[in-house]
């Protein structure tokens, strides 16, 4: 059994709090929130021990391990004290709020050798796996433009604010939104090197931005584009995708089906000349428990297998996430 | 009461749809206008059908108002409202906040009532804001009949998750003392689903969850949901039969129709071929089924 602790059950933190929940190598042995009324209602019905203290629960749970889900200011100073005691730590997306303090951190989980993920989920996500894939195997030739979109109905119309609406607390759809499709791009093809124009433009919210655009450049030589809107209400719910353009086919993937073309009859076993499509359904390993997408559950699944030494500690290390916090800036830095 | 054997579904409408978001987009521009989603429902009508399982989705309650004003065309039709709608209460928890999000829905002045009475009051009281908010989503089916209410997945999950067992036997002891209904839960986690409600005393609970022949969306597995189906008691509803589209509607519906247990199956289509191909081929199997031993 892994001992873990939760410091932070907002929207995110309550969604990994019901993952570990169910999960069978997991014990929940503190849940930490500053909002008397959430903490009240687990106390209540849940079986965790509760908190408004986190300092108080580290000292009086010992968790192996703690999923932090607080806003993404404190990320920084709580993961550093989490890993000083020797802590396991998974921590929410985005990982940082200035690059230079994720250096610190990727240094202290190394030294201590400790388990670091952050909360990029669609590392798990059947369709991107697949797309992974076929790019390591060089499938579409080589590679010459990438576009990378989000879309979704977050802010829609002027409302009061949170902290997502505080651009130094880590609001914003760059921060919030478009960090998640930065991440993949990172990961599918390259790190982003350099941002050689971008727009932030604020729609709804007055002070961060509710879209975001960007022409950027990988450490590969790969150009493309960056486009996420949360302030698009023709999407339902968040909608993620890739396109990815190379000498030999093409490839245009989001989170449920994946549609890759091929020029030629040489391709990987499975596919064929011109269209090939495939379904999440096809592609997605069953969990044993299922809550918002399987992806949520495997990335918390592969955090506790990686503390139990049975994976290991590669998918979304701190290491990467920082990749992501570093162009993030650049986007920033770039605006015209 | 039992339930009927076909339920019609509404994911077609509000452009769910689980494996292309393009379809979903088709979906949303074909049922535009209501007009579109009660002539959808006439097909299903036309074929047999009398019970729609539907979202508490804004639009729902245009569509309860059409029933309303022809009480004749509808006199045996049947609503089981799912609740809540859960992307307006998750975007809307990004935007506002936990807290946020309870005081932008909770109706009425519950708040300043409660505020009035101190916080002391409004922190011990988390069951009648549920309650609240079931009447909230339940206003827009005032005079139809809807004999189940369901709780949709991903409250339903949730809960099981966070081993709150007492909210969920609650949600099924109000549903019945207050609107005379069954409570139905929606889960992708069906078998640890029936165990929490078992321990709860909820006997033979009214489950409607994803079962389909290659196992999609069946968390424990297909073997535990065909075992738990064969030797324990609950009423269940198969949906996601098609598994999104993985499995072929013949091949889909005669693993559903062959296994124990199941009294409904929930579908939805948009075109009215669709409906009466799907509807024929749970009458074929239902068919096979009975007359073979």
């Amino acid at each position: 059994m892994v001992k873990v602790g939760l410091i932070g059950a907002g929207k995110m933190g309550i969604s990994h709090l019901a993952i570990l929940g169910a999960h069978p190598d997991a014990e929940v042995v503190g849940v930490c929130d500053t909002s008397k009324m959430v903490i009240e209602a687990l106390e209540k019905y849940s079986p965790f021990p509760c908190f408004t203290d986190y300092k108080k629960m580290l000292q009086q749970s010992k968790p192996d391990a703690v999923v932090v889900a607080v806003p993404t200011k404190y990320h920084a100073s709580m993961v550093k004290e989490l890993l000083q005691m020797g802590i396991h730590v998974f921590v929410e997306k985005p990982f940082c709020l200035r690059p230079e303090e994720g250096v610190e951190l990727i240094q202290l989980a190394k030294s201590r050798n400790l388990v670091n993920q952050v909360g990029y989920h669609n590392k798990f996500v059947g369709t991107f796996e697949e797309v992974k894939r076929l790019l390591k195997a060089g499938a579409i030739g080589d590679i010459y433009h990438f576009m990378g979109q989000a879309y979704g109905p977050v802010v829609i119309k002027p409302k009061q604010d949170t902290w997502r609406s505080n651009p130094e607390e880590g609001g914003g759809c760059l921060m919030d939104y478009a960090s998640h499709v930065i991440d993949l791009i990172n990961y599918l093809l390259s790190p982003v090197q350099s941002v050689q124009s971008s727009s932030l433009k604020s729609i709804f919210s007055k002070q961060v931005d509710d879209a975001v655009y960007a022409m950027m450049s990988l450490q590969n030589g790969v150009s493309g584009i960056l486009s996420v809107n949360w302030s698009d209400e023709t999407h339902r719910k968040m909608t993620t995708s890739v396109s990815i353009n190379g000498t030999k086919g093409k490839i245009v993937s989001d989170a449920n089906e994946l549609k890759v073309y091929f020029k030629d009859a040489a391709c990987p076993a499975g596919y064929s000349r011109g269209w090939n499509v495939k379904y999440v359904t096809d592609l997605t390993a069953p969990v044993d428990y299922y809550l918002r997408g399987e992806e949520y559950s495997a990335q918390m699944d592969h955090f506790i297998k990686a503390i139990q030494g049975k994976v290991p500690n590669e998918v979304n290390s701190f290491e990467s996430a920082a990749k992501t916090d570093n162009a993030i800036a650049l986007i920033r830095k770039a605006q015209q | 009461m039992k339930m009927e054997r076909i339920l019609f579904g509404d994911n077609q409408f509000f452009a769910v749809n689980h494996i292309s978001d393009e379809k979903s987009m088709a979906q949303s521009i074909r049922f535009k206008e209501d007009a579109a989603i009660i002539k959808t429902l006439d097909h299903a009508m036309e074929a047999g059908i009398q019970t729609f399982m539907c979202t508490t989705h804004d639009r729902i309650a245009n569509i309860c108002e059409v029933i309303r004003q022809q009480p004749e065309k509808y006199k045996d039709f049947k609503i089981y409202p799912c609740m809540p709608y859960a992307h307006k209460y998750a975007n809307a928890v990004t935007e506002l906040g936990i807290m946020g999000t309870i005081k932008q829905y909770v109706p009425g002045n519950f708040f300043g009532s409660l505020f009035k009475g101190g916080v002391a009051f409004l922190s011990k009281d988390f069951l009648s804001i549920m309650e609240l908010l079931i009447d909230a989503e339940m206003k827009m089916f005032k005079g139809i009949n809807t004999p189940v209410i369901f709780l949709q997945n991903v409250v339903t999950d949730l809960l099981l998750g966070l081993g709150m067992k007492d909210v969920l036997v609650s949600y099924h002891d109000y549903v019945k003392k207050k609107y005379n209904a069954e409570a139905g839960f929606i889960t992708m986690n069906m078998p640890a689903l029936l165990n929490m409600l078992e321990e709860g005393g909820v006997k033979n609970p009214i489950i409607c969850a994803s079962i389909n022949k290659v196992g999609f969306r069946m968390s424990g597995g297909k073997e535990l949901y065909e075992e738990t189906l064969r030797t324990r008691q609950f009423r269940a509803i198969a949906m996601q039969v098609l598994a999104g589209g993985a499995v072929s509607p013949k091949e889909a519906i005669e693993y559903v129709c062959g296994l124990p247990n199941i009294e409904s199956i929930l579908f939805g289509a948009s075109s009215r071929t669709n409906i009466n191909d799907t509807v024929s081929l749970i009458h074929k199997y239902d068919q096979v089924f009975t007359t073979t031993p």
